[in-house]
């Protein structure tokens, strides 16, 4: 009786191999870290090489004399099998005490000192930082803030659907690309402060050499100090639910100069949105508007027909909630209604309060975006002025 | 080892016991739980690699051909549970239930009843941790827990029923674990037979006790660390909810402190198995019987502090970083003192190379690796490199695959042919090792070098410079679950038939267990042999 099959083990080695050469002719992928860019990982990097050479030693040492024992005693060869069972006299102790040596050597002295002077290097967030950088991570994405000028946006993967599905080629940046990118001045030490508005997230660029959790209720930090010009692409690194695979980290490092004209062109962008919250908007500007907002930040839960992924993600077509009343005829906020779901968020849940993130004319667009798509109708609307004074 | 007295007992191997399914639901005959137990390791074995070969089959190329990642992500995590807490750690005590009696010359265990009742735990705890998949089929609920094994807070407070499941699963399991230890070490410390002191007993005797010690002190930390999340979802406390007060790390810090001691509840029964299987097969008597007991011990305790190392990324004090880095450092000492005795016994031996052996040197070599590259994760600077990266998936898969399940299979072939009486097929065992070794490297090598190229753990999907390395991975996983049916098969003949085994069964066989028949009676050491000689 033959219990294996010899053909197809022949045909899957045979395809095992011919992946190997596709594997060599494609030479995009590396055998170690990527070129670091950060004084960080570029410790890292030789810290890890020395590693690396240390305990490839370790092995081959150690696993030579077990070769050469496999090789040499053995049954076969006709050798008479020894019967010690441990070290005797002073000159065989020192001999088993010797390796154990220098173990401990390599432990606390070779790998044990580099390693104390990184973790104090990586550790040393607030000496001489010349700027910081605030991280919030949400399911799923990231959103980056200036508090030195004011700057905030949030940044979604832009990797479209089709290309994860396959309906579409991939493209050079699959699912490390962004819409808004972050950007950092080279050569200054930028002190990243990270946190969390619903579980945790780790923000890692391998090039940085960093990889922080992003924790809800605490704040975290790490720093950066990238010293070439250049687009670095990272992503989430701790397990954050559905889409934890699709929120990509991508860091554009520019000259100085270039660093300060792209403040300014967003401190006018946010002025451009902020005035948007004290005009009024038809409601046709709002459902346009409303539809490119819900497809970047609801629908990957609620879907795209707002059908949802019951029961994690409640259907928005007929929700009770959404088809209820919008405010109390004072125009205050009702409880558990709509805009306060929208606003506030539900604890316990991955429905986020939105108000923390989203601008007022954004969340108004969505509100009456949902309320009156997916056959919803409710007619109504609402301001972004009105969803000012709520806040 | 020599025993003084051996009466035959006129009742020797008349077994009084009903017959059919009552027999193993009624049973407390030791041998009869040790099969029970390792039947069942098996079935979850092949349970666990059907799942995560599902996960690599998606994993073979970019983009998202099979499932969704909410499905994924339930897959890696009950994968990683079914293996922990339904394979591995039954099969060690399997193993533990059929031996230590035989090893020690004890009628039975301590505890036969408890006994029975702590392996009848064990398939409704793996039904609840499965059933939200089949209840996901008729809609109710959004499948198993989709976490991680991990189940960190808060991901897990807002995670469906199945994170409900797992945990009213992780308890039953949890109780099954602690009757078990709480009956080794009785029968361990008292059940010995006249003359074996404590030194003298068998090290794999002593890798179980040291086992059954950390189980009891950890198992309660991890259910009362669930449990608190059980009532932060759905009684109100905010344990884990920082907007109440509580902390998020808090959560790993329970989780860790059981579930680095848990590494070495896997693999100290393995350890202790090893020099017996490299003793039997260099006809050389073990070589630092006493160093690798004090080694056991020392892993023990160091293993209980060292657990914060699996979340430096977390943002902990430097102090803290640098107290986690040294100790873990630490622990590669008495581990050096293990390989040092393992090659020691090997070194000036009479080898041969029969399945057991094979495994047993496979092991060494493998588990090498994981020793190694865990040291180098103890760095902190480093860590932050590898950390959630598919290095670390690499690593863990070094050391509970090669270290854990390879170290279980050693066992197997080495007492099968004690168990049955019958001999295995060598031709196929051999094959057998030959392609877990091979494919076993074709699958996780690759993945050491996708976690230094920057691909996180856990991610259905990924960029595509590490598509080759992923597809290299998914093809050396197939072969490696396929490989495994030829053990299922090898383990039906012997059961079934293949020539006779002898009492002794090794040449170099050593110990109270190779002076029973192959296979023992039903009832064995009904009279206690005394140990006379040193070991």
């Amino acid at each position: 009786m033959t219990p294996l099959n010899p053909r197809p083990l022949g045909r899957l080695f045979a395809g095992l191999s011919l992946l190997l050469a596709a594997g060599t002719a494609l030479a995009d992928y590396t055998w170690n870290f990527p070129t670091p860019v950060t004084p960080i990982a570029r410790d890292t990097l030789h810290i890890h090489n020395e590693f690396m050479v240390i305990i490839t030693v370790l092995f081959v040492v150690v696993f030579s004399i077990m070769v050469y024992s496999m090789i040499k005693h053995r049954k076969s060869t006709g050798v008479e099998p020894a019967t010690f069972t441990g070290p005797t006299g002073a000159f065989q102790w020192f001999w088993v005490l010797v390796p154990f040596g220098i173990l401990l050597f390599i432990d606390f002295v070779l790998m044990g000192i580099p390693a104390f002077h990184a973790v104090i290097e990586m550790e040393d967030t607030r000496t001489k930082a010349d700027m910081v950088l605030k991280v919030t991570g949400l399911q799923w994405k990231w959103q980056y803030e200036y508090p030195d000028s004011g700057i905030k946006f949030i940044s979604t993967m832009s990797t479209p659907r089709e290309q994860i599905e396959g309906k579409a080629a991939k493209g050079e940046n699959y699912l490390l690309e962004v819409d808004n990118e972050v950007v950092l001045p080279v050569g200054k030490k930028v002190r990243v402060l990270l946190t969390s508005t619903d579980v945790i997230h780790t923000w890692w660029v391998p090039q940085f050499g960093v990889k922080r959790d992003a924790i809800p209720g605490f704040l975290r930090e790490t720093w950066v100090r990238i010293e070439e010009p250049g687009v670095y692409r990272g992503q989430c690194a701790e397990l954050c639910g559905k889409d934890h695979g699709f929120m990509p980290v991508v860091v554009r490092a520019v000259p100085e100069a270039e660093y300060v004209a792209w403040v300014d062109k967003k401190k006018t962008e946010m002025a451009a949105a902020a005035a948007g919250s004290d005009r009024a908007w038809t409601k046709d500007e709002l459902m346009a508007a409303g539809k490119a907002a819900y497809e970047k930040n609801c629908a990957a839960c609620h879907q795209a027909e707002g059908q949802g992924l019951p029961p994690a993600f409640p259907a928005l077509a007929g929700s009770k909630i959404v088809t209820g009343p919008l405010l109390s005829p004072e125009g205050k906020l009702i409880p558990d209604s709509h805009v306060d779901r929208v606003l506030n968020g539900k604890t316990g849940t991955a429905m986020q309060a939105f108000k923390a993130t989203l601008s007022d004319a954004d969340l108004a667009a969505i509100i009456t975006y949902e309320r009156n798509a997916f056959g919803n109708n409710k007619g109504d609307m609402i301001q972004p002025a009105q969803i000012k004074a709520l806040r | 080892m020599n025993t003084a007295t051996h009466t035959l007992d006129p009742h020797a191997g008349h077994a009084h016991h009903p017959t059919g399914v009552l027999r193993w639901l009624t049973t407390t005959n030791h041998k009869d739980i040790g099969t029970m137990y390792l039947t069942f390791s098996l079935l979850m074995f092949f349970l666990g690699g059907a799942m995560i070969l599902a996960v690599r089959a998606e994993l073979f190329q970019p983009g998202l051909q099979l499932m969704k990642p909410e499905f994924f992500n339930q897959l890696i995590g009950v994968h990683a549970l079914v293996m922990i807490f339904a394979a591995l750690m039954p099969a060690a005590t399997g193993f533990a239930n059929w031996m230590i009696p035989l090893m020690i010359g004890a009628p039975d265990m301590a505890l036969p009843r408890l006994n029975n009742w702590g392996f009848w735990l064990l398939p409704p705890a793996a039904l609840l941790l499965t059933m939200p998949f089949i209840l996901a089929i008729f809609g109710i609920g959004d499948g198993a827990v989709a976490t991680g094994w991990t189940l960190y807070a808060p991901l897990s407070v807002q995670g469906g029923i199945g994170v409900d499941f797992a945990i009213f699963s992780i308890h039953i399991l949890g109780i099954s674990s602690i009757m078990g230890s709480i009956n080794i070490i009785a029968t361990l410390l008292n059940m010995r037979a006249p003359g074996m002191t404590l030194m003298k007993m068998p090290l794999f005797c002593w890798g179980w006790l040291v086992t059954a010690v950390l189980l009891i002190i950890t198992l309660p930390v991890l259910a009362g660390g669930v449990t608190m999340l059980l009532t932060d979802r759905h009684f109100g406390t905010h344990f884990f909810n920082a907007a109440g007060g509580g902390d998020p790390i808090l959560f790993q810090h329970l989780f860790w402190f059981f579930g680095h001691p848990e590494v070495y509840i896997l693999l100290l029964p393995v350890w202790g198995l090893m020099p017996h299987v490299l003793s039997t097969f260099t006809r050389k008597p073990i070589y630092g019987h006493t160093a690798q007991v004090y080694g056991f011990i020392a892993i023990g305790v160091l293993g209980l502090i060292v657990w914060a190392h699996h979340f430096m990324t977390a943002g902990l004090p430097v102090p803290a970083l640098l107290y986690f880095m040294y100790s873990t450092m630490a622990i590669s000492l008495p581990l050096a003192v293990l390989f040092f005795c393992w090659i020691a016994t090997m070194w000036r031996g009479a080898m041969s190379f029969e399945t057991p052996m094979l495994f047993a040197i496979g092991f060494i070599v493998l588990f090498g690796i994981a020793g190694l590259t865990g040291l180098v994760l103890a760095d902190v600077a480093a860590d932050a490199q590898y950390h959630h990266s598919y290095f670390v998936v690499a690593h863990f898969h070094y050391a509970l695959f090669a270290g854990g399940i390879m170290g279980v299979m050693t066992g197997v072939y080495y007492w099968l042919p004690k168990w049955t009486g019958h001999m295995y097929s060598e031709k196929l065992g051999k094959l057998h090792f030959w392609l877990t070794v091979i494919s076993f490297n074709f699958t996780f090598m690759p993945q050491f070098f996708l976690g230094l190229a920057g691909m996180p753990r856990r991610i259905p999907d990924y960029a595509l410079q590490f598509t080759e390395f992923n597809a290299i991975s998914t093809v050396g996983a197939f072969v490696l679950g396929l490989s495994q049916l030829l053990f299922a098969w090898n383990i039906w003949r012997c059961v079934k038939g293949g020539d006779k085994a002898t009492d002794k069964v090794w040449e170099g066989s050593n110990g109270l267990e190779w002076e029973l028949s192959s296979p023992p009676p039903y009832h064995s050491w009904d009279t206690q042999p005394v140990i006379k000689s040193t070991p």
